[in-house]
Parts: structure tokens; sequence; C-alpha cells
């Protein structure tokens, strides 16, 4: 199972990284990569975050307030885009690049030049969409899930740009993909079996083929798309026979495994932290390593959950609820598992593992909703409400985002060999916890009672609710710059920390020195012997 | 490294895959909206003559909307008509070119509740066909149809829906593009 690159790394072996620029264009190094990529997902942050900013600033008040309807419609459009495939997507595959290697003990990724590939294509693929708001007619305006015929009749004619773009992300994860699954199945160390994988390689490998399962999927949905604008064919045009419905079944076949993605790798990342701060082997690894499987199948086949109010027979509405509410079952068993590693666990609170916390209990406020915009009646009320921007919003941003950041402030110190300031770390995650919540928590009311999403303006009984979340937004927009300073603290000013960094950390990246050398595990460590462990 | 190869080539054979899987899809769907009405989506032009026509009498209601902004006038000569099962009925559709230039129209027809559009037969109709009218040209097609006896118990009326479709552009972006 493990192959060893040989020859291959030997010209360059005791060298460093190369000098400035050219380090970064032409590098092949897995951890170059993975800070390449977590830094193009933390600037695409402020810019989505920004975006988000402009939308709560006309929500402030009922009224049209800062922006028109059109460029708001591009706001709510790009937000979503940038922070689905800008943010979460990149900050993944950073986190992988730096992690997957390190946590099996390969000396790098299986493929470094299509790793250097996938991540460069997409600052090209972003440059691209977000190029479009200064061309005649304005950014796309669709929504992210451009639905046709939004999105090919009515489109602006910039839509070209963006499926090009889209078509450039695409290719960006599939690459990722691919390499990933290779590395993991064909790099690990002698030992280390599947079933002793760490658990964010083990949810990495299943979000990769995630990935390639369904990347292509949209990337035919696009070029349908562009078919039926340039070139006369009706893929989604009634008028010429085709379906315009036909468009929201191949965008869920792809979109709901999609949102799996975004939160699979976070499951794995949050394992981790909390069996270090328990000093506890995870409960339930075995059962861990299932549930993700089952989540990952049972993924395709609930995609119509998305549309039951589009018109369905009622077998349709009944085989897409029931099979939603299944995958709550091997949810509920990893919200469980990590309850039990915390249960008499010797805890301690650091920064990332309030992170950690905050993610299973919010994350659970999100999939709790999300059992209730299953049950198909009931969604005929809720569907394309605020409290639909509530549900999704709470599985991601305290979500994937936070297990983001936890992961960050947990391997920081790995990846630049200083720990961060934990008085500003944990002021960050207070001020993030409270502002957070209070974004997101009251759009569940305003949603019930019928405020609809995508609007640029509400019944005036919505207005203060709506200022609440605005103040919770513009407070959790702030708290982000508050972690870009602490970081930043950490990299100039920060201690030097030390290879174990965490006392119970346990795992291969921290038989390393921090900040690990520009080359590791270039002979695989021996898991064998028992000397280390996985 | 030759097992990383043959991973690789694996998993660009999935990728590949995949994305012929997202076109398929689309037949899939055709398939699948007829097997279960979904969509109210009606198959094409059907000649069958029932032996037994039933005694149960169906309301039939007609509606004509035009899609987005197409101008023409477009109607049924009747808004709605009580049938029996398995006897030929048929009711005229006017469109009128009510603009100065020449036009290509196309009518989608869709009948609800969906699960009733297969047993909706149309022995004769211009749904099948694009209409290309003149300027004020007008023209009268009948619509000729069956309902099958076997229509499920719980249904006893049937909507069918015409929305007219202005394909003019379309049409010419194909003949460009060829």
């Amino acid at each position: 199972m493990s192959a060893v690159i040989e020859g291959h790394h030997d010209d360059h072996h005791h060298h460093g990284p190369a000098k400035g620029i050219s380090r970064w264009l032409f590098t092949t190094n897995h951890k170059d990569i993975g800070s390449l990529y977590l830094w193009f997902s933390f600037i695409m942050l402020f810019i989505g975050g920004a975006m988000a900013m402009v939308i709560r600033a006309e929500l402030f008040e009922p009224g049209s307030q800062i922006v028109s309807p059109e460029f708001y419609n591009q706001m709510v459009t790009n937000h979503g885009l940038i922070m689905v495939f800008g943010v979460i997507m990149p900050a993944f595959v950073g986190f992988a690049n730096w992690l997957v290697p390190m946590q099996i003990g390969a000396p790098d990724m299986a493929l470094p030049r299509l790793n250097n590939l996938s991540f460069w294509i997409l600052p090209a693929a972003f440059g691209v969409l977000i190029a479009t708001f200064f061309m005649e007619g304005g950014a796309p305006n669709f929504g992210w899930t451009f639905y046709a015929p939004l999105s090919t009749e009515y489109a602006p004619p910039t839509v070209t740009y963006f499926i090009f773009a889209v078509h450039i992300m695409g290719a960006s994860s599939i690459m990722g993909s691919i390499n990933v699954i290779t590395t993991i199945l064909n790099m690990r160390a002698p030992g280390m079996t599947l079933m002793k994988m760490p658990l964010f390689v083990w949810t990495w490998l299943i979000t990769a083929y995630l990935l390639i399962a369904v990347m292509p999927v949209l990337a035919g949905a696009v070029t349908m798309m562009l078919m039926d604008i340039h070139f006369g064919t009706s893929f989604f045009k009634a008028g010429g026979g085709g379906d315009p419905v036909l468009f929201q079944h191949v965008f869920w076949f792809f979109g709901h495994p999609e949102v799996y993605i975004m939160i699979l790798p976070a499951f794995g990342i949050v394992s981790h932290i909390i069996e270090t701060f328990s000093r506890k082997p995870i409960f339930g690894y075995e059962s861990m390593v299932y549930a993700i499987a089952s989540i990952a199948l049972l993924s395709f086949v609930v995609w119509a959950h998305h549309m039951f109010t589009v018109g369905m027979p009622i077998a349709g509405e009944l085989f897409f609820m029931y099979s939603t509410m299944l995958i709550a079952i091997p949810t509920g068993v990893k919200v469980f598992n990590w309850l039990s590693t915390m249960f008499k666990g010797s805890l301690t609170f650091e920064t990332p593992m309030l992170f950690a916390i905050a993610f299973v209990a919010l994350f659970t406020i999100g999939g709790l909703s999300g059992i209730m915009l299953a049950i198909a009646p009931a969604d005929f009320q809720y569907h394309d409400t605020y409290f639909v921007v509530a549900h999704f919003h709470y599985v991601l941003v305290p979500g994937a985002l936070f297990s983001i950041i936890a992961g960050v402030y947990y391997w920081l110190p790995k990846w630049t060999g200083y720990m961060y300031d934990e008085f500003m770390g944990k002021t960050h995650f207070w001020l993030s916890f409270v502002s957070v919540n209070l974004t997101f928590f009251p759009m569940h009311f305003v949603g019930l009672a019928g405020m609809p999403r995508r609007i640029p303006d509400y019944a005036m009984q919505f207005a203060d609710y709506n200022m609440i979340v605005s103040v919770g937004a513009f407070l959790f927009g702030l708290s982000q710059l508050l972690f870009l300073y602490v970081v930043l603290k950490a990299i100039f000013y920060g201690k030097k920390a030390t290879g174990q960094v965490w006392e119970g950390a346990k795992g291969l990246e921290w038989t390393l020195d921090s900040p690990p050398a520009y080359h590791t595990f270039e002979t695989p460590p021996n898991l064998e012997s028992g000397e280390v462990k996985a | 490294m030759s097992s990383i190869r043959k991973s690789v080539s694996k998993l660009f054979l999935a990728t590949v895959g995949m994305f012929l899987f997202g076109f398929a899809l689309v037949p899939l769907y055709d398939v699948f909206c007829e097997i279960t009405g979904l969509n109210g989506k009606v198959t094409g032009p059907t000649f069958s003559e029932y032996e037994n026509v039933g005694n149960r009498e169906i309301k039939i209601i007609f509606t004509t909307t035009n899609n987005d902004d197409m101008p023409w006038f477009f109607d049924s000569s009747k808004s709605q008509m009580r049938v029996k099962t398995g006897e030929q009925n048929l009711l005229n559709y006017v469109f009128t070119n009510t603009t100065n230039k020449p036009m290509i129209a196309q009518a989608i027809p869709s009948v609800s509740p969906g699960k009733g559009a297969q047993y909706f037969h149309k022995t004769e109709c211009f749904c099948f066909e694009q209409q290309s009218l003149e300027p004020g040209e007008s023209i009268m097609i009948p619509l000729k149809f069956v309902i099958d006896p076997d229509l499920p118990k719980d249904i006893s009326s049937l909507a069918l829906g015409y929305t007219l479709f202005d394909i003019t552009e379309d049409l010419m972006q194909k003949q460009a593009s060829n």
C-alpha cells in the first residue's frame, strides 16, 4: 500500500525554500501550498464578509437605504459564491495540504506539480468572478444557486464569465481531490492501516470522493447553461422542450453533497481538538468513520428536499423527507461521540477547544433546524424565508467556519513555530460567539414570521430584529479583524512553541519540530515498531 | 510510482464518468417525468381507439398563457368541456401575430394534476410543431384528444394549460451556430 517516492526529491533534498516570489509561484511543497490556500481563503473571507456587511447595512432599517436592489442582488449572489467556493472549500484544502502528509507520515502530496496548479488557478477563477463587478451589466445577480432561467434567459451578459469561473473552481477542486485520495491511498507510513488513520485524514478521504462525484456534475450544469445561452440548445428552456426544473435537480444533485463537503473536514478537525483538550482518545473511533461514510452516501439521495415546493408527487416528497431525516442518525452518533469524549476528561479550555465546543453546540442547532426543514409539509411555510438563511448560516458559520478558526489556533503553533496570544484568542472567541448568535438566532424568528430571503426590503414588523441582526453582523465582522491581528501577532511576535505544543496532542505531526522542516518524513516513520503512534 | 499512476487514472476516469452522468441526468429526468407524471409532461401524439367507451364524465379546463412578454393573441374556443372517457373530442385554438414582424412560436402543454398527464391523449395537436406567422396573420388550429378510460378514479377533472413561447430568436441563434 505504501509507495515511497524515491529519487524524486533527491536533487533538492537539503534545500530550503526558494527565495522571493518564485518560492510561492513555483512551489510544489505541500506546506507552502497549504499556506497559500489558507491565506487565499482568509483574504476571500474579508471580501465575502464585506459583501455581507453591505447586505446587513441595507437591511439595518426597512426601506431602500444604501444600495440599489440590483446591486443588492449582486451582493447576495457573490457573498454566497465567495464564501462557499472561495473561503470554506479552499480553507479545508489548505488544511489537507498541511496536515494529510504530516499525519500519515508522507514526505509530500502524491502529485506536487498538480497541487501547485490546482491552487494557482483559484485566484484566476475569483479574479474573473470579481472582475464582473466592473463590467457592463454588473456581476451575477441570480443567487448562488443560479437557478435557470434567472441565470440563463434573464441573466446579465457577465454570466459567461461566471460560468467560466465555476469551471475553473471545479477543475481546481477535482485536481485537489485526486491528489488527496492518491496521497492517502498510496503514501501512508508502514503500519498505518486505514482504520488507524487520524480522523481528519478519514474525513478528507471521503470528502475528496464526494468532490470527484459531484464537481463534474456542476461542471455539466454550467456547461448546459452555456449551451442554452450561446448555442441555441434547450436544456432548461421550456419553449424548446426543456425544463427549468431539471436545472434544480442537476444543481442540487451537486449541491447537497456539496454541503457535506463543507462540513465533513470540520468533523475531523473538531475530533482532534476535542480529544487533545479532553486528554482522552476519541470515543467511538470506528463509529465516527462509519458515520462519516454513511453521511456521505446518504447525501446522494436527499437532494430534492431543497425543492419540496416546486411540485413533486407525494411519494417523492415522502421519500426525500424520510431519507433526509435519516441523516440525523449518523450525525447524532458524531455529536454524542464528541460529548462522550469530553465526559470525565481532564478538560482545559484553550482557544481551539472553546471554538470546538461552540462548534458542537451551535452546529447541532443548525442540524435541528435542518430536521425542521426536512419535514415536507412544514417546509412549505419555511421555504425561501430567513429561517432557511438562519439554518444554513448556523451550520456554515459557527459550524464550518468555527472549525476552521479552531483548527488554525490549534495548528498555528505547529505551522509557524510561534504561539498565539491566548488572551487575545479567547477575546476573539467570546466576541465571535456572542455576535454569531446575535446575528443568526433572530433570523429564525423573522423567518418563521414570514420574512422572505434575498429581498432588499422588508415589512415594518421585522424592523427590530433586523437591526439586532445587523448589529451582530457588524460585530462579527470586526471580530474577524481581531482574528487577523492575533494570527499576525503570533507570526511576528509570538513566543517559540515546542514540538509537542499541546500536552494532550497525539498524532505524527506533533512528533515534528515547530515549525516542521521544509521537507519532513522523507523516511517514513515506522508505526509497526510501536515507538510512534498515530 | 505505478500504484500512484493507477489511482490517478481511476480517479480521472471517475471524473469524466460523472461529467457524462451529469448530462445523462437530462434523458433520465425525462423518463422519470414520464413514469411519474412529474410536471404534467405529456407524451407525443397517440392514435389509440378505445372499444369500451367509458361512461365516466370528466371536466376538462383549458387555459392559455403567454410566456414573458410574448405579444401574440392566443386563446382556445372553449374554456371548459365535459367529456366522456374514451371519446374523441375537438376544440380550436386561435393564434394571431399582433406584431408587425414575422415570428415563430411554440406552445408547450402541461396537464394537472401531474399524475393525470399520461391519461390525456392528444391525437392531433399543434404543440408538436412550431407556428410561423406573418405580421397580422391569424390561424385556427384544432386539438383532438381522448381521455383514457383507465384514468384513476380519484381524478374527476383535468386542466390542460398551454404556454406560448416566442422562439424566433432561439431559432435564429441555432441557425447561426450551425
